[in-house]
């Protein structure tokens, strides 16, 4: 089962990425563990510049801006 | 497909522009078939609501758009690589222009700024590029231009960057780095360089990145300028002339501290505050009362202050607040005097 991490701290856009991210698993039966990372010394420490950002397993794949679907679905 | 995007594109913009040009018409047709006389005060203020709103709304639809497009071209990691290592004064100079087209929302403020800093970005560069960014942006000039004017917005653009440079050198000058938290401390320049190459972008996908863009910024902007141009409309149709020139115009020395204390603790987007500050203007605030007020709502508000104490200790806070302040005095001041 994948990991997924989402990075943000409360903005609208980092709501957003975890429930397209959610909406996508489901439509794809793909079961994911999908956890929300708001703590800025964890954010930081992941390198990313802009918020939202994506990790999986372990790996930053995405940062800034809401993914799109097809990328989402490129993940699973 | 491409070629579908780019034809797409091609009579959006021709509409655009039809619908920007016939807008005078237009609200004079809506101002006669509401039956109002435009002489009067309520006529004035509908006129004046129907022309300006969906105006603004057009102007910043297009800017916003073309604005999406060039930040496929500019990421914050490629600002970030540009700005690595770079001196005092050239680098502040480089980083306050990079904020004005690199994208940028508060509520990264803080991964952006340890991000700077662990690539040996210095803390005084850094902060040119964090006061320019939110205060320089294309919703105010957008909104300056349409509603004042190339002049101001011009004036509001070289006066903010010039602020965001001083600001950051004098931090700079000042070595306050051990100000900085301790684990924000720990990681600085600790990030060795390369990777971050951007994925190569096709047009239809630019295109689309500034429809998001739009999207994102105009959808939720729009309700900001409809209440600002309406509270706008009001003070146009009813306040009467120089009513404010008393308390808000030059001769009021203090009127320029006044409105910078006023508005630290507003936290208003350019999109609502602007056209309330076009109708102040009209009834004779001064100038540069007026654009202190604007760049102290924007630049200097508490809940960013409170984003970035988690990385700053409250001296460091301190010492970006007044030096800020001091530049937003000073703007004020000399626009006050000179115009």
């Amino acid at each position: 089962m994948k990991n997924i991490k989402v990075l943000g701290a409360g903005c609208a856009n980092c709501k957003a990425t975890l429930k397209l991210i959610e909406d996508v698993a489901k439509a794809q039966g793909v079961e994911v563990q999908l956890e929300k990372v708001d703590d800025m010394v964890a954010i930081a420490g992941y390198g990313i510049l802009s918020t939202p950002g994506v990790v999986v397993d372990g790996k930053v794949v995405h940062s800034g801006g809401v993914p799109s679907r097809e990328k989402i679905t490129g993940w699973l | 497909m491409s070629a579908r995007w780019l034809t797409a594109t091609a009579l959006a913009a021709v509409a655009w522009w039809l619908a920007y040009t016939h807008l005078a018409g237009f609200s004079d047709a809506v101002v006669r078939l509401a039956g109002v006389d435009p002489a009067t005060h309520l006529g004035a203020a509908l006129g004046f609501f129907v022309y300006e709103s969906p105006k603004v709304i057009l102007l910043l639809a297009g800017i916003v758009f073309l604005m999406g497009i060039i930040h496929t071209f500019v990421s914050p990691e490629r600002t970030r690589a540009m700005l690595s290592g770079r001196r005092l004064g050239i680098g502040n100079v480089m980083a306050a222009g990079l904020g004005v087209v690199t994208p940028f929302c508060s509520c990264s403020a803080v991964p952006l700024f340890i991000g700077f800093l662990q690539a040996g970005v210095p803390l005084g560069v850094t902060f040119s590029f964090l006061i320019a960014a939110p205060m320089v942006n294309e919703v105010a000039l957008t909104l300056l231009f349409g509603m004042l004017g190339w002049k101001v917005a011009g004036l509001y653009l070289a006066l903010g960057l010039g602020v965001a440079i001083a600001a950051g050198m004098l931090i700079g000058r000042l070595g306050m780095e051990g100000y900085l938290e301790d684990w924000v401390r720990a990681l600085q320049n600790s990030r060795a360089g390369g990777q971050d190459a951007d994925a190569p972008m096709s047009w239809p996908e630019r295109i689309r990145a500034g429809l998001e863009h739009d999207r994102e910024i105009v959808g939720k902007v729009w309700p900001y300028v409809l209440a600002g141009v309406a509270v706008g409309a009001g003070i146009h149709g009813y306040v009467p002339q120089d009513f404010l020139a008393g308390f808000m115009g030059k001769s009021a020395w203090w009127a320029v501290p006044a409105a910078v204390l006023l508005g630290v603790p507003m936290y208003s987007n350019a999109a609502g505050i602007i056209p309330v500050v076009q109708a102040l203007l009209a009834k004779g605030a001064a100038l540069g009362t007026v654009l202190a007020f604007m760049m102290s709502v924007i630049a200097l508000s508490a809940p960013e202050m409170i984003i970035l104490r988690k990385v700053l200790k409250p001296r460091l806070i301190a010492v970006f607040v007044s030096v800020v302040a001091a530049g937003i005095l000073l703007v004020g001041f000399v626009f006050n005097a000179v115009l």
